[in-house]
C-alpha cells in the first residue's frame, strides 16, 4: 500500500499558483552555481592532470598503500600436499628403537609429533632391558645439533658421496699389502659385524680395531681368560642382599650402567627386609651415596681389601698389606658376603686384570646369582693392546688406510700426538662421523655419519637378545651410515635397510620382521652356555698384592652423570645438568678431600652472590700438567683426587659449551688411576653450582629417614615417621589433621598424587632431563646458573650429613642448649653447616608439590597461579605478571622466574635460538616468554592427553595409564604418579603408606607429592 | 608588664618578632626571588641522578628483571626493600599534618607542608617499585579490578599485593587532596602578591579562585578536619598493609602477627627522620629559621626516640617470639638474621634503629641541629636496612637447605634506587622554588603579635632621644 501523506516544504504550497513554488519547482538550485568561479581560472584548467589521471593517481596510491600495509610476518608452514595416512597432527606416534653409541645404550620409545622426534621414553616391553639415563634422554638435542656434520667432505671441502667412494676405493686398491684398518668403537651390531667380516675377506690386509674410549680392558682380559668369550657379566642385583663394591659405580657408569633398576628392586623393605650394600672407593659416587656402609679408601688400599675378602671367601691366604684402619669394616663386609652366600656378590671397578679374576673367583666361590655368565654384556669389547698397537703401526707407516666410526681418538687418546703423528703417515684416513670433530677435522675424509635416530641398525647388547635401531626422521643432512659406506666398498648394492632385513631373519628367531621392528627388541635364546675354565686366582692375588700404592696422590678418573665420555659435549641439556654429586654444572674439576684440601690450603666458597668459588690446583701426572678448579668433596678419600672425562672438547663446539679440561689427557695406559702430584695454583675459578648449602642442618622434618631395625621392630610407624605436632585449642594435634579451610570434595573426578620414594632415587638424573624435554625446559647458561637462576623444574637435591649420620645431626640440634657454650646454638648451627668428612648422602627429587592449599596461589594479585579439580596447582603463563610473590612464599623454592627472554635472544644461544634446536620442543608445551613464573605442572599436557584420549575412546582411564615426564624416566620406580581415586592404582596404597610423609607437613601446605620415608640397612 | 597572657612553660613557636607581614614576606622569598647557585648545584645533581635512574629503568623493562641480582630463592630485594622504605618515609607526613591536627599540636604548623609534600614525593617514589620490578609492567593494570574481557579474569582478593594497590592508591589521593586543600590561601597570597602577568596566571589557576571570604575560611577549616580524620587511619592502615605482603606468608621470618604495629612505628620514625633531614636544610637555605626552631627539630627528635624505642621493642620481641615458638625455621631464621652471612645488615638495623635514637635522651644533642641532622640521616640508613633484613634475609635461607643462596645487587639495582633518590630531591627542589613551604595562612594564627616590639620600638626611641639631650 502506498503512503497517501504528502510533506509540504512551506505553507507557500497551500497556494495554488504560487509563483514561488512555481520557480522553485523549475530551478533545481536556488541559489546560483558560481561556475565561472572555478572555471573563469584559466591557471587551474591549464593544469597537465586529466581527470583520468588524477583518478590513476588516487587508486594506484590507495593500492600501494594498501598492500604496503598487508605485509605481515611470514611463517613458513608447509602443508602436506599428499596427507601420510599414518601422522594426524597434533597426535605423537612413537617408535621403538635402540640406541648404542659404544659407551650409552638403551631400549627406548622415541616420541615424534609431525615426523619429529621430539623426546626419548623408556620402551617398556618385555624384554627391553636397559632403561635411558639422562644422557640418552637428552642424545634427541644433539639429533638437532646445528654444528653437526651436514656433508661429507674431503680435506675439509664439501663433496659428493660418488667421490668419497671412489676416493676409498682407488685407495684400497693402492694400499699393496699394506694395513688397512677399520677403527670403530664397540659395535654389538650382529650385521655390522657381518659387513666388517665381508669387507675384510675382501681386503685380506684389513684389521678391525675396537676401541672404547673409556676402556673396560681389565675386566674383558679377565673374563675372557675366565670364560672365553671377551664380554662383561650383566649382574641381576635384585638377586642378591648383600652387594659389596670395590670402586665399582655400578649405580653410575661402571661397566655401561643400567644396574640401578635391579639394584633397586632389593632395596625398598618388604617383609622387613632389604639388601645390604657396602661401597669401598675413592671418589663420592652415586652407589657410595646409595650405600648402607661407604667407605673412602684409595684405590691401592681397595685393592688389598679385595684381596683380604678373596682371603676371607676361598680360604685363600694371599698376602695383604691393609692398613689396619680398614681390616675391621673388610671383614666385617666379608663375613657379611660369605653368610650371604649365593645371595651375595661382588664387583669391583678397579681397572687391573688380576683384580677382576678375583672378582670372578669371589663370585664363583659365592655361587652368586647376581652373576650370571649367561647372556653377558656385548657392549664393550675394546682392547688396549690392540689400540696400542695400530698407534705403533700408523707410526710405523704400516697403516695404509684408516677407516673410522663412532670414535674420536685424537679427543679421547692420552697419547693423541702420537696418534696424530701416525694420522699423517696413513695415506687415507676416514673419520665417520656425526661430528666435524677433533678427529674428523684431521682426517682425509669426513663422512658425515646420520644421528641413530635417522639410522637402522640391529643390535646384540647382550647375548639372547636382539633389537632393532629403526629411523624416526629422514636424515635432516647428506649423511650416510658407516654400514653403508661399508656396502659400496663392499660392492653390495641397495641401502643398508635391505641389508638389515635380509641379515636379520637369522636372529629374529621365530619373530616376524615386523614385530621386532615394532617391539624394538625381542628375546632370543642363548645359543651355548659358556663354561668356566681353571685360571690362576691365587697366582693373580699375589700379583696384586704386589702392586705399589702410588707417590704423591692418586688421580682417579671418573665419568660425569652428565656427559659421560663426552660424545655428547655440545648439547646444553647435559651441559646444563648438575651434577648429582657436587651439583655443579658446565664443568670438570679435581675433587680432593676436605683434609687434603686444608692441608694444601685449598678452599670453596660461597661468594656475595651465592655462587661458589674455588681454589685453582696445578696436577701433574708425568709429563702433563693440567690446572684445575677444586671442588672439596666430602667423602673423598684422602691422598686421592677425581677427576671427570669427557670435559674440555673444542673442536665444532660451540663457544658456551667449550668447558672444562680434557681429562683424557692424563688417562695413560687407558687406566683411571693415576699418580699425580698436585699443588696449589693462583686464583679463583667460578662454579657454576646450584646448591650452595651442602647439608640439612639438623632438618630431619625435610627429608625423614630411619634404620631397617627400627622400621621393622617399632610397634607404630609414627617412631620413626613422626608426625609435627601443633596447639590446637590448647591441644596437641598432629600438624597434618588441622586445616584452615574448608575442603572441597575431592572424591570426584582425577585427584593426582606423585609418589617419591627415597630409598628408590639414586640421583641418576634421568627425570630432570626428562623434564628438561617434555616441557621445554630452557636452558641459561653458566653465569645465570652460577647466580642461582637454573630453570629446572624438577631439581635433586643431594644432602651429607654434618656428623657422621643424619641421625647425630638431628640429635646434634636437639641437644642445642641456649646461645654459646660448648652446646650453643650460634657455633653449632655453624659447625651443620659443615659436612662431614665421609658423610652419608641422600637425594631428594623436588618438584612443585602441588600443595592443596598453596601458598603461592593466595598471594598471587592477578590469580595467575591457582588450583585445579585435579589436584594440579595451574600455572595461566599468560595471565602473569611476575610480581614473583609466589616464588617468595613457596617454602619448596620450586617455581622459576623467566628473568630474561630465554628464546630467540642471542644471549641465551642454545636450542631456543636455532631454527634447528628449536624442532625438539614439544608443541604441547608453550614457551614462556619473559618475566613469567613458569614450575612442575605435574605434566598436565599429559595428563589431560590421557584423559581425553579415554572420552575419546569412551572408556574409564586405565590404571597406571596417567604418567607424567619424570615418572616415565625413571628406572628404578621412584617416581610413580597416578590418580587415588582411581582405587586400583599403584598411587593410592603410597599415599596410605606407612612410610608416605608430606614435604613440610608443619606448614599446612597438604601437598599431592608424598614422599616415602629412606630406610638404611645399619 | 605584657598586655597579654603568656603560657607560663610553651616556648613562643615563632621567634624573631615577625609580623604578619614578616610571614608573607618570608614564606613569598624562595618564590619570588631567584634561584641562587647552590640551588641550582644541588638541583643538577639530582636531575642527574634521576635521569640515570630512568636509563636504569629503562634497561630493565626492556631486557629483563634479570638485569637486578635476583634469584630463584631471593625474589625480592632491593625493589621492595625500596618501596616499604618510601612507603615509610611518606608517612610522618600524614602523621603531622592529620594526627597532630586533630591532637591539636600547634608546632606542626610550621613543618607540616613540607612534611606533606615530602609524603606525596616519596609515595610517587614508593609507587615505582611495585610497577617496575613486575616482570611484565606493561600489564600492571591487570592487578586494578576494571571490567575487562578477558572473559571472567578478575583480580585475586586474597593477595596481599592487591591490598597494596588499594592502600597505596587511596593514601596517594588523600594526601594529594589534603595538601592541595591546604596549599589554597598561600597559593592565593602568591597570586596576590605577584608582579608578571604569567605569574599571576598560573597562580590564579592553582588557587582555585580563593577570594579569603570567611565563607572560604569556613570550608577551608571544615575540610582540613575531615581529610585529616580520613588520612589519620590511612597512617595506621598503610603501613599496616604493607606490612600484610609479609605477614600473611608462610617464610619464617615474615610470618610474623606483630608486623603491623611494628612497621607503622618503623614508618614514623623513618618519616620523621627524613623530615628532619628535609627541614634542617631548608630552614637554613630559605633563612625560615624563625618559622623551623631547635624546638621544632627537638620535638620530632623526641618522636624519633619514641618510635625507634618501640621498633626495638619490636625488634626483640621478634626474637624473644622466635625462641618462645619453639618453631625450628623461625628459630633459625632470626639466629640466621643477626649472624648469618648478612650480620652486617643486622647490625648496622640494630645500631642505627635501636641504639642510635637512645642518644636523644640528652637534651644537649637533641637540640643540636648539626647532630640532629647526622642522626636523621642514620636512622634513615638503618630503617633501609630493616627492610633489606626483613626481605633478604629471610629469603635466602628459608625452609629447604639445598635453596639457600646469597644476594648482591648490580649496577641496575643500585642504579634505580639512586634514581628514586634523585626524583625525589628534584620534586622536592621545584616544589621548594615554586610552592610556599610553611603554611603561612595557618602559621598566622599562632603568631604572637601583641604590638610588644612596638612598645620596645618606641621605648628604644624615647632613650635615643633622652640620650641625645
Amino acid at each position: 500500500m502506498s503512503s497517501n501523506k504528502k510533506y509540504w516544504k512551506s505553507v507557500e504550497e497551500l497556494n495554488e499558483n504560487s509563483s514561488i513554488v512555481e520557480t522553485l519547482r523549475n530551478n533545481e538550485f536556488v541559489e546560483e552555481i558560481p561556475t565561472n568561479e572555478f572555471l573563469g581560472d584559466e591557471a587551474a584548467l591549464s593544469s597537465s592532470t586529466t581527470r583520468r589521471d588524477f583518478l590513476k593517481y588516487v587508486g594506484f596510491s590507495t593500492a600501494a598503500a594498501t598492500l604496503a600495509a598487508c605485509e605481515g610476518p611470514v611463517h613458513k608452514s608447509i602443508p602436506y600436499v599428499v596427507q601420510p595416512e599414518q601422522i594426524i597432527p597434533g597426535v605423537a606416534d612413537y617408535y621403538a628403537t635402540t640406541m648404542f653409541d659404544g659407551y650409552d645404550f638403551a631400549n627406548l620409545l622415541v616420541k615424534t609429533r609431525e615426523g619429529r622426534p621430539i623426546k626419548i621414553e623408556n620402551n617398556k616391553i618385555e624384554g627391553a632391558k636397559f632403561a635411558a639415563n639422562a644422557r640418552v634422554h637428552a642424545s634427541v638435542l644433539s639429533l638437532y645439533d646445528s654444528l653437526r656434520l651436514k656433508a661429507p667432505q674431503i680435506d675439509g671441502k664439501s663433496a659428493t658421496w660418488n667421490e668419497v667412494d671412489s676416493k676409498i676405493k682407488k685407495s684400497l686398491a693402492e694400499a699393496n699389502g699394506k694395513q688397512i684398518v677399520l677403527l670403530t668403537n664397540t659395535l654389538a651390531s650382529p650385521s655390522t659385524e657381518k659387513l666388517i667380516a665381508e669387507f675384510t675377506a675382501k681386503n685380506p690386509n684389513c684389521k678391525h680395531v675396537i676401541y672404547d674410549a673409556i676402556s673396560e680392558s681389565p675386566t674383558l682380559d679377565a673374563f675372557e681368560t675366565v670364560y672365553g668369550e671377551r664380554a662383561l657379566v650383566d649382574y641381576d642385583f635384585s638377586k642378591s642382599n648383600t652387594i659389596v663394591s670395590i670402586g665399582a659405580d655400578f649405580l653410575g657408569d661402571w661397566q655401561g650402567g643400567s644396574y640401578d633398576t635391579s639394584y633397586v628392586k632389593g632395596r625398598i623393605p618388604q617383609n622387613g627386609m632389604m639388601s645390604k650394600h657396602f661401597q669401598f672407593e675413592a671418589n663420592m659416587t652415586l652407589s657410595g651415596a646409595s650405600a648402607d656402609k661407604r667407605v673412602a679408601m684409595t684405590v691401592a688400599n681397595q685393592k688389598q681389601s679385595l684381596i683380604k675378602i678373596y682371603n676371607l671367601i676361598t680360604g685363600s691366604s694371599a698376602d695383604t698389606s691393609l692398613i689396619k684402619e680398614y681390616d675391621a669394616v673388610v671383614t666385617n663386609a666379608a663375613n657379611q658376603l660369605k653368610a650371604a652366600g649365593s645371595k651375595g656378590v661382588l664387583v669391583s671397578g678397579i681397572q687391573d686384570k688380576n683384580a677382576q679374576l678375583l672378582v670372578l673367583a669371589i663370585n664363583q666361590k659365592l655361587a652368586s646369582e647376581a652373576f650370571s655368565t649367561s647372556g653377558t654384556r656385548q657392549v664393550r669389547k675394546g682392547s688396549n693392546e690392540k689400540v696400542a698397537q695400530l698407534i705403533a703401526d700408523m707410526n710405523a707407516g704400516n697403516v695404509h688406510t684408516l677407516i673410522m666410526s663412532g670414535v674420536n681418538p685424537v679427543y679421547t687418546l692420552a697419547n693423541s700426538v702420537a696418534f696424530i703423528a701416525g694420522l699423517k703417515k696413513t695415506k687415507l684416513s676416514v673419520s665417520c662421523s656425526t661430528k666435524e670433530d677433533e678427529t674428523a677435522s684431521l682426517t682425509t675424509i669426513a663422512a658425515a655419519m646420520p644421528h641413530y635416530l635417522e639410522s637402522w641398525n640391529d643390535h646384540s647388547l647382550t647375548k639372547g637378545s636382539y633389537a632393532l635401531t629403526q629411523p624416526t626422521i629422514r636424515p635432516l643432512f647428506n649423511t650416510k651410515q658407516f654400514q653403508e659406506v661399508l656396502m659400496s666398498l663392499n660392492g653390495i648394492p641397495g641401502n643398508y635397510y635391505d641389508y638389515l632385513k635380509t641379515n636379520a631373519t637369522t636372529n629374529l628367531s621365530g619373530t616376524t620382521w615386523n614385530k621386532a621392528v615394532h617391539d624394538g627388541v625381542i628375546v632370543t635364546e642363548i645359543s651355548a652356555s659358556i663354561s668356566s675354565e681353571s685360571a690362576d686366582f691365587s697366582g693373580a692375588a699375589n700379583i696384586l698384592a704386589q702392586s705399589k700404592s702410588v707417590s704423591g696422590h692418586e688421580l682417579v678418573l671418573y665419568t660425569k652423570t652428565g656427559l659421560g665420555d663426552g660424545q655428547q659435549a655440545n648439547n646444553p641439556w647435559l651441559q646444563e645438568l648438575p651434577d648429582p654429586i657436587t651439583r655443579v654444572s658446565w664443568d670438570n674439576y679435581a675433587t680432593i678431600s676436605i683434609a687434603d684440601a686444608e692441608k694444601l690450603k685449598l678452599e670453596n666458597r660461597i661468594v656475595a652472590n651465592g655462587g661458589l668459588n674455588g681454589s685453582y690446583v696445578t696436577v701433574t701426572v708425568g709429563k702433563n700438567i693440567l690446572t684445575l678448579p677444586v671442588i672439596v668433596q666430602p667423602g673423598q678419600a684422602n691422598g686421592t683426587i677425581g677427576l671427570a672425562l669427557g670435559y674440555g672438547r673444542k673442536e665444532n663446539i660451540q663457544k658456551e659449551m667449550q668447558v672444562g679440561i680434557n681429562a683424557y689427557a692424563v688417562y695413560n695406559d687407558f687406566n683411571n688411576v693415576q699418580a699425580a702430584i698436585i699443588e696449589k695454583a693462583n686464583g679463583e675459578h667460578e662454579f657454576a653450582c646450584v646448591q650452595s648449602q651442602k647439608t640439612l642442618m639438623g632438618r630431619g622434618d625435610i627429608v625423614k629417614e630411619t634404620t631397617l631395625s627400627t622400621f621393622k621392630n617399632a610397634k607404630d610407624s609414627k617412631e620413626w615417621n613422626t608426625v609435627p605436632m601443633v596447639s590446637l585449642d590448647h591441644k596437641e594435634v598432629e600438624a597434618t589433621k588441622v586445616d584452615l579451610w574448608e575442603s572441597f570434595d575431592r572424591s570426584v573426578g582425577h585427584h593426582f598424587n606423585l609418589s617419591i620414594d627415597l630409598n628408590a632415587c639414586t640421583g641418576c638424573g634421568a627425570c630432570v632431563i626428562a623434564c628438561h624435554s617434555e616441557n621445554n625446559v630452557p636452558v641459561v647458561g653458566k653465569s645465570e646458573v652460577r647466580r642461582s637462576r637454573d630453570m629446572h623444574w624438577l631439581r635433586i637435591d643431594r644432602y651429607y650429613s654434618s656428623e657422621a649420620t643424619f641421625a647425630e645431626d638431628d640429635k646434634k640440634k636437639e641437644e642445642f642448649d641456649g646461645l654459646w657454650g660448648k652446646n650453643g646454638s650460634l657455633g653449632g648451627f655453624g659447625e651443620l653447616e659443615n659436612p662431614a668428612n665421609n658423610p652419608q648422602v641422600v637425594f631428594q627429587p623436588i618438584m612443585c608439590q602441588h600443595c592443596n592449599h598453596a601458598p603461592c596461589e593466595s598471594v598471587c594479585p592477578v590469580a595467575a597461579t591457582s588450583h585445579s579439580r585435579q589436584g594440579q596447582n595451574n600455572m595461566a603463563y599468560n595471565r602473569c605478571v611476575g610480581t614473583r610473590y609466589c616464588a617468595n612464599n613457596c617454602p619448596y623454592k620450586v617455581r622459576r622466574f623467566n628473568w630474561f627472554l630465554y628464546n630467540n635472544n642471542d644471549e641465551f644461544n642454545y636450542n631456543m635460538n636455532d631454527d634447528l634446536g628449536r624442532m625438539v620442543l614439544n608443541p604441547d608445551v608453550n614457551v614462556r616468554s619473559r618475566g613469567v613464573m613458569e614450575k612442575c605442572s605435574m605434566c598436565i599436557q599429559m595428563t589431560q592427553k590421557t584423559i581425553l584420549d579415554a572420552k575419546r575412546d569412551g572408556r574409564e582411564v586405565n590404571v597406571d595409564e596417567f604418567q607424567t615426564a619424570c615418572s616415565n624416566a625413571c628406572s628404578t620406580n621412584a617416581l610413580v604418579f597416578g590418580d587415588i581415586n582411581a582405587k586400583d592404582n599403584a598411587i593410592v596404597a603410597l599415599t596410605k603408606d606407612k612410610r608416605a610423609y608430606h614435604l613440610l607437613e608443619s606448614v599446612g601446605t597438604k601437598p599431592n607429592v608424598v614422599y616415602q620415608v629412606k630406610v638404611r640397612n645399619i | 608588664m605584657s598586655s597579654h597572657y603568656e603560657a607560663p612553660i610553651r616556648k613562643p613557636l615563632i621567634i624573631g618578632d615577625k609580623s604578619y607581614h614578616d610571614v608573607t614576606v618570608d614564606v613569598a622569598r624562595p618564590v619570588e626571588g631567584r634561584a641562587n647557585n647552590q640551588w641550582w648545584t644541588v638541583f643538577s645533581i639530582a636531575l642527574a641522578a634521576f635521569l640515570w635512574g630512568i636509563g636504569c629503568i629503562i634497561y630493565t623493562v626492556s631486557t629483563g628483571i634479570g638485569v637486578w641480582g635476583l634469584n630463584k630463592t631471593v625474589g625480592w630485594a632491593w625493589d621492595i626493600t625500596n618501596f616499604v622504605w618510601w612507603v615509610g618515609i611518606g608517612h610522618a607526613g600524614t602523621l603531622i599534618s592529620a594526627v597532630l591536627l586533630l591532637f591539636r599540636q600547634r608546632w606542626r604548623m610550621a613543618i607540616n607542608r613540607s612534611a606533606e609534600a615530602m609524603t606525596i614525593f616519596s609515595v610517587i617514589q614508593a609507587g615505582l617499585f611495585p610497577i617496575i620490578h613486575m616482570g611484565r609492567p606493561w600489564l600492571a593494570y591487570w592487578v586494578v579490578p576494571i571490567p575487562n574481557q578477558f572473559g571472567s579474569l578478575w583480580v585475586n582478593f586474597n593477595s596481599p599485593l592487591l591490598w597494596d594497590v588499594f592502600a597505596i592508591s587511596t593514601y596517594l589521593s588523600v594526601s594529594l587532596v589534603f595538601w592541595y586543600t591546604g596549599l589554597l590561601p598561600d597559593f592565593a597570597m602568591i597570586r596576590d602578591r605577584a608582579v608578571t602577568p604569567f605569574t599571576k596566571k598560573v597562580y590564579t589557576i592553582l588557587s582555585f579562585g580563593w577570594s579569603g571570604r570567611a565563607k572560604d575560611w569556613q570550608r577551608f577549616e571544615e575540610v582540613s578536619l575531615v581529610l585529616a580524620g580520613l588520612a589519620t587511619p590511612l597512617v595506621l592502615s598503610v603501613h599496616t598493609i604493607v606490612s600484610f605482603d609479609f605477614a600473611t606468608s608462610v617464610i619464617p621470618g615474615w610470618h610474623t602477627t606483630i608486623f603491623p604495629p611494628y612497621f607503622v612505628a618503623g614508618a614514623v620514625f623513618s618519616g620523621f627522620a627524613m623530615v628532619n633531614t628535609l627541614l634542617i636544610i631548608m630552614r637554613k637555605v630559605c633563612s625560615l629559621e624563625a618559622y623551623i626552631t631547635v624546638q621544632h627539630i627537638e620535638l620530632m627528635n623526641i618522636v624519633i626516640m619514641i618510635t625507634g624505642s618501640i621498633v626495638g621493642v619490636a625488634y626483640i620481641t621478634e626474637l624473644f617470639v622466635a625462641w618462645y615458638s619453639g618453631v625450628e625455621f623461625e628459630q633459625y631464621a632470626f639466629l640466621n638474621r643477626a649472624t648469618g652471612p648478612y650480620w652486617w645488615a643486622y647490625l648496622s638495623m640494630m645500631s642505627c634503629n635501636v641504639l642510635s635514637p637512645q642518644t636523644m635522651w640528652f637534651k644537649k644533642l637533641r637540640t643540636s641541629i648539626m647532630f640532629s641532622f647526622i642522626l636523621s640521616i642514620i636512622v634513615n640508613i638503618g630503617m633501609w636496612f630493616e627492610r633489606f633484613v626483613i626481605i633478604v634475609t629471610s629469603l635466602h635461607r628459608d625452609y629447604l637447605p639445598s635453596s639457600w643462596t646469597m644476594f648482591q645487587p648490580t649496577f641496575v639495582d643500585i642504579g634505580i634506587f639512586i634514581g628514586t633518590i634523585g626524583f625525589f630531591f628534584v620534586l622536592f627542589l621545584l616544589y621548594a622554588r615554586t610552592f610556599p613551604v610553611i603554611a603561612q595562612a595557618e602559621i598566622k594564627t599562632i603568631l604572637k603579635s601583641s604590638g610588644e616590639n612596638y612598645k620596645r620600638a618606641r621605648e628604644l626611641e624615647a632613650n635615643n632621644h633622652i640620650d641625645k639631650h
